[in-house]
């Protein structure tokens, strides 16, 4: 028995040694010291800010720019976003070498592990020149006075035993390292892709505990708390872009419209935000990067074991009512006079065909409107019908869609749609 | 377990809905009209044709409203200082002068007025309501309706708002709004103050006598107001 006891002690111990190790790999680098920002430091952190789409999170709707106070939800709880502005509340009195950590180690100035909503997993890939550049920036803002708001997390996702723990499985402070067989312009477009980027905070399957498959996994990711699903960049049948032509991806990127359609709901965001923001030249590099993903095989598709066809039917008659003066009567959609769709066609539509319908769901019930980008300054819109149409209609409606005109999905039934609508927030 | 699991990081920034895949050219595409009339049918779905507001009295007429005020609600709304969650949004990604553009379409639109709504309240309420709207209420500091929003009632270019032709519904639920900070301007937040000093059965007389008037051929915001503002109001800048 006592031998029991001892060799239980000797395993916690072993595994809180582990833990402790591995959270405290690649730490207390080499300091900079003080840093005499340049103004052609300050610049580039400019761009590196939208690159990483900082504001988007660390901004409160109407509020002042990197000055926190955003909710980001997650399935452990809200935590909200800090002020990043140089006021005490923010980031006054951080040095280079506490930013550093902060990004490369997912580490706060008071040596506090921060949560994973904060993707360091990607930004340990930032280089300490751009790391740099960034908070030189970020210390060139004016000061907002805006006390850090405590996260919302549960038990046990609000302690730093657990963040310790899951650091210890799944974080490793990776360096970005270019490979040699690949383009210049490809090993740029994956620093940003994988790094800055964190394009895969959304585009990746997470697992119970919210990790994702790693810093190359694009294969698709459910956004409960939104009602939005960041399709996978690995299947010719959700969000790839293999097959698209570089100027598209680019343009889609720069624009948030393309000749294969135009981005609604959070990408649209990103593309506000951030991607609109990026060089020529950075956005032929993600493109680059992007369609050279693994392509994956496509998986089996749901079978209607029993094909809801009054459903189909009724769907049928709302779309004629509602639908079909924007989007055409053989949902060919409609284009503006430059070519650029004005409303997207339907048929051969892969967000109508996807198999999961949870943004097919979202823009019937939300609508929606393409950004409003320097390429695209009047985007047209759709109007949201979640007051106009019930479940049911909504479900109709939807299994019509991937019925309609060679399109080939499963059928939507109304229990999905109240699914959908009880895990999103707010 | 994806579906609960997805969203840890969620950056509300990076979520993303991807474009189209595959779509056949076979088809041949109908050109939609460059106009701002056909890009507003994102907005008349809910607030009526034209924007002349719909039948249940919660989505207001924005038909003939100031290009302004209409302007700066877009902006509240977008920033949260007016609450709705598909309103916000559905604007969240448009530029500001995207969004002037659109309110300038329906300030441009001249349509008929719905007919009076007949009061339910008695004569002697109603002319404690018309006194309010007439002359405000100096002992409280409480200005007249019409130093603000016109001689006639029918609002000031750019930013003050008419208050006839509203359903008494909207205009109870907005004072209430703005009792309850639910609905705010940029400080200081005229309105609310005024929303707060009233009392509940005041609002109730105010709307039901606003509501009673019937708008007269061809109504419009006036150029400007004779007289200086009584209060400073941030939404008007």
């Amino acid at each position: 028995m006592r031998r029991v006891l001892w060799a239980a002690l000797g395993a916690v111990l072993a595994v809180g040694a582990a833990i402790y190790a591995l959270n405290h790999l690649d730490e207390g680098g080499p300091s900079v010291g003080t840093i005499e920002a340049t103004p052609a430091q300050i610049t580039r952190g400019a761009y590196l800010a939208l690159a990483g789409n900082c504001a988007g999170c660390h901004t409160q709707r109407g509020g002042a720019p990197y000055a926190g106070g955003r909710a980001i939800p997650t399935p452990f709880g809200s935590v909200f976003a800090p002020n990043l502005t140089p006021d005490p509340t923010g980031m006054g009195g951080w040095t280079g070498d506490h930013f550093w950590a902060a990004l490369h180690n997912g580490r706060s100035r008071d040596g506090r592990l921060l949560t994973p909503a904060f993707p360091y997993t990607n930004y340990a890939l930032v280089s300490r020149a751009d790391a740099d550049a960034l908070f030189a920036y970020l210390q060139s803002l004016p000061p907002v006075a805006a006390e850090r708001r405590p996260h919302e997390l549960r038990f046990p996702y609000n302690t730093q035993i657990a963040l310790a723990a899951w650091r210890a499985l799944y974080f490793r402070p990776a360096t970005f390292k270019p490979n040699p067989e690949q383009t210049a312009a490809w090993n740029r477009g994956a620093y940003l892709t994988q790094g800055l980027g964190h394009c895969n905070a959304c585009h990746a399957t997470r697992n119970a505990l919210g990790a994702t498959g790693g810093l190359e996994d694009f294969s698709g990711g459910m956004l409960a708390a939104l009602g939005w699903y960041a399709p996978s960049l690995h299947k010719a049948a959700e969000g790839s872009v293999a097959g698209w032509t570089p100027a598209a991806v680019a343009q889609w990127l720069k624009t948030g419209s393309a000749v294969h359609g135009t981005a609604l709901g959070p990408m649209s965001e990103v593309i506000l935000g951030s991607t609109q923001h990026l060089s020529d030249a950075d956005l032929a590099a993600m493109a680059s990067y992007l369609q050279s993903l693994p392509q994956h095989a496509p998986t089996e598709k749901r079978v209607d074991d029993r094909p809801e066809l009054a459903l189909r039917d009724l769907g049928k008659k709302l779309y004629a009512d509602h639908c079909s003066a924007c989007h055409g009567e053989r949902g060919e959609g409609g284009k503006q006079e430059g070519g650029a769709f004005a409303y997207p066609p339907l048929a051969g539509n892969r967000l109508v065909t996807m198999d999961n319908p949870a943004n097919l769901l979202a823009i019937i019930q939300r609508g929606g409107f393409a950004p409003a980008t320097a390429g695209n300054p009047r985007p047209y819109g759709m109007p949201p019908f979640a007051g106009v149409l019930d479940d049911t209609q909504q479900a109709a409606l939807a299994s019509y869609l991937r019925h309609a005109w060679g399109n080939e999905a499963a059928d939507v039934r109304p229990v999905e749609v109240l699914k959908l609508k009880s895990q999103r927030g707010g | 377990m994806k579906n609960v699991l997805g969203a840890l990081v969620l950056s509300g920034a990076s979520l993303a809905v991807q474009a189209q895949g595959v779509i056949p050219d076979t088809l041949a595409q109908r050109v939609i009209p460059d106009t701002l009339a056909q890009r507003a049918l994102a907005c008349t779905l809910c607030h009526g044709k034209e924007g002349r507001a719909a039948a249940d009295g919660y989505y207001p007429r924005l038909a003939g409203k100031p290009q302004g005020y209409l302007y700066k609600q877009l902006l509240n709304f977008r920033d949260g200082r007016r609450q709705y969650g598909l309103m916000s949004d559905l604007i969240d990604p448009l530029s500001d002068v995207y969004l002037n553009e659109l309110a300038g379409y329906f300030s441009a639109l001249h349509l008929p007025y719905p007919p009076a709504q007949p009061p339910s309240l008695s004569a002697a309420e109603l002319a404690r309501g018309k006194r309010l709207v007439f002359n405000g209420d100096a002992a409280r500091k409480l200005p007249a309706c019409v130093q603000c929003h016109g001689e006639a009632l029918t609002g000031v270019q750019p930013f003050i708002p008419g208050l006839l032709g509203l359903p008494r519904d909207y205009l109870n639920g907005q004072f209430g709004a703005w009792r309850s900070g639910e609905r705010k301007a940029v400080a200081p937040d005229c309105m609310g103050h005024i929303a707060k000093t009233l009392q509940p059965d005041e609002i109730n007389a105010i709307a039901q006598w606003l509501a009673a008037q019937t708008l007269p051929e061809g109504a419009a915001p006036a150029a400007s107001l004779p007289q200086p503002l009584p209060m400073a109001c941030g939404g008007l800048k």
